[in-house]
């Protein structure tokens, strides 16, 4: 690599804003926007839904991207890093979110493995017409009960060799860096999704029935709008599907250049994620009311969400419609690109982190990072008890990791450390959308409230039924038990010493920064070459 | 599709997509600024 040599000074870049916004996009839109939304929207109140979520989009989740943007961008560093030259102590706020992109990387590695698998099912219906359950169950997966087996070791070659070939190509990306790898990929693989999608929701919209299935997702219930559990759950989703709080976004806006309009292109990627859910929500519910219409029963009737929307009911329609074939590679095809382009950013928040703290090359620190995460995800999930794990660690590290944090953080920033001034005009300096007093109490407060809530009914209906009814012991270590130990973790971390090679000591990229900016030199970087009569601005 | 089904349909199109639009509008009429030019001077708005 040509920036082997420069890497411990020069801070890595993406090519152009416009290769950032494609890179964050293609972070945004991942597995969710394709099979969780449509049954979110369509449960929440159909068209009505539409309300509760424009309204969780512009008061909480564009106002948590731009707070993800300006920690990354102001702070110019890793989760962990950005996090430590915000303050000492908020340190352990930036590992809680690595370790949270390590767990979710080794699962979200073994669904684009299936949906690899079932790209290739799609082709020549392997299932057999009539079998798309059993086939993906017992034959797919071979699931075997934890409560039966405990935690298998038995190896199912079918989805542990797609699993390495998912790996590798995701190594590969990595090792090339972020504007070489990272930026080329969502450059080649977005545009082609997008296209990709686009293609199946027309072909979707001319199978018989589809116009029942829009009918079913459009039609407005009114009265869902007085339920507090829909607008909870629009919250819940606006915030998971933009990725923020997880060290994403902050990582990624590191990679900016110094002048760039962080808001402008934060609205883009916010209303991009959006309009691919308004897509995905289209073609799905063409897709199920073909379904519907083939089995004879009404839309309700066949409305899954998840691996069962993908892996059962897609698998069903594929095999019934004409030219199901092209549709289910289109749809497989498109979870495979979009999950890789997710499964990127996930890993890139773990190998910024150790690359900052450790000042080491981009290929080493890939490779230390994911050789083992690779080998935990095949160990975890190419065996026959990989679907409970998965499903446990999931539910478990979304109510209890991501919303943990991002609740932590924002209470932390705004309330503790008082940031949010200084986080604003960061954010005002070179932005064409300015945020103000309305940003902060929507960041400060707002968040904090529904954020609270979600986290505090996760709690309630966690504890009082186990989850998927799963036993004790299995819930203790692969759910509450991986949960907790990740908070531990990130404190043991945070105590760790950042040597005199790491970036938090040597970078001369961020000093530079901070006196093109006239801003406070940080404590624990070198050398200032910062001209001492220069005005500094007063924000920190 | 039932009317009240096709207008929801329209808003959520109208409102999305063309949120997406006016936000891509917005940033096209902010060009990137190169790293090493000097910042142009404010603009009065």
């Amino acid at each position: 690599m040509a920036t082997a040599t420069t890497q411990t000074n020069k801070r890595e870049a993406f090519g152009s804003r416009n290769v950032f916004i494609l890179s964050a996009i293609g972070s945004a839109v991942g597995l969710g926007n394709i099979w969780r939304f449509p049954y979110v929207a369509y449960e929440g109140g159909g068209g009505a839904f539409l309300i509760p979520y424009l309204c969780a989009l512009l008061t909480a989740g564009i106002p948590l991207l731009f707070f993800d943007y300006a920690i990354g961008h102001r702070f110019r560093g890793s989760a962990p890093l950005a996090f430590r030259r915000m303050h000492r102590s908020a340190e352990t706020l930036g590992w809680w979110q690595v370790l949270i992109c390590v767990v979710i990387s080794v699962y979200y590695a073994v669904i684009i493995a299936w949906s690899a698998m079932y790209t290739w099912f799609s082709a020549q219906l392997t299932w057999g017409p009539g079998n798309e359950n059993d086939f993906f169950f017992v034959d797919f997966l071979q699931s075997a009960d934890v409560a039966e087996t405990g935690v298998s070791t038995q190896f199912v070659p079918q989805v542990g060799v797609p699993l390495i070939v998912v790996w590798l190509a995701v190594i590969v990306i990595m090792c090339l860096g972020v504007k070489k790898g990272i930026g080329r990929a969502n450059m080649i693989l977005m545009p082609l999704l997008t296209v990709m999608f686009a293609v199946l929701v027309v072909q979707s919209l001319f199978l018989p029935g589809a116009l029942d299935g829009l009918n079913a997702f459009f039609t407005p219930n009114w009265e869902a709008l007085a339920d507090p559990a829909v607008w909870a759950s629009a919250y819940g989703h606006i915030f998971f599907s933009l990725s923020v709080a997880f060290g994403i976004m902050v990582t990624y806006a590191s990679y900016l250049k110094r002048k760039t309009d962080l808001t402008g292109s934060g609205l883009v990627v916010a209303f991009a994620n959006s309009g691919f859910e308004i897509l995905a929500g289209i073609g799905v519910f063409a897709a199920l009311g073909f379904m519907a219409q083939a089995q004879g029963t009404e839309v309700a009737g066949v409305a899954s969400s998840g691996i069962g929307l993908a892996f059962i009911a897609f698998p069903t329609i594929v095999s019934q419609a004409t030219g199901g074939s092209i549709i289910g590679v289109l749809f497989f095809g498109a979870l495979v690109f979009a999950g890789v382009t997710s499964l990127i950013s996930i890993l890139e928040v773990i190998v910024a982190a150790l690359q900052d703290k450790l000042g080491w090359s981009r290929i080493r620190t890939t490779l230390v990072v994911s050789v083992p995460l690779a080998v935990i995800s095949m160990a975890l999930f190419s065996t026959t008890t990989a679907l409970s794990v998965l499903d446990t660690a999931d539910a478990f590290v979304n109510a209890f990791g991501i919303m943990a944090v991002a609740l932590v953080a924002v209470i932390v920033v705004a309330w503790l450390l008082h940031r949010l001034p200084a986080l604003k005009d960061h954010l005002n300096r070179r932005s064409s959308f300015p945020v103000g007093w309305i940003w902060m109490l929507l960041v400060g407060a707002l968040a904090p409230l529904v954020l609270g809530y979600l986290f505090v009914s996760e709690l309630i209906a966690k504890i009082t039924t186990p989850y998927g009814g799963y036993p004790a012991w299995f819930l203790g270590v692969f759910g509450w038990g991986m949960v907790i130990s990740l908070v531990i973790l990130a404190i043991l971390l945070s105590l760790l010493p950042w040597s005199g090679r790491s970036h938090a000591k040597d970078d001369v990229d961020y000093d530079e920064f901070l006196a093109q900016e006239h801003y406070d030199p940080d404590p624990e970087t070198s050398a200032i070459p910062v001209s001492a009569d220069e005005q500094r601005g007063a924000a920190s | 599709m039932t009317g009240t089904a096709i207008v929801m349909m329209i808003v959520a199109m109208v409102t999305v997509w063309g949120g997406l639009i006016a936000a891509i509008v917005n940033l096209a009429r902010h060009p990137e600024v190169a790293e090493t030019e000097p910042e142009a001077p404010p603009v009065e708005l």
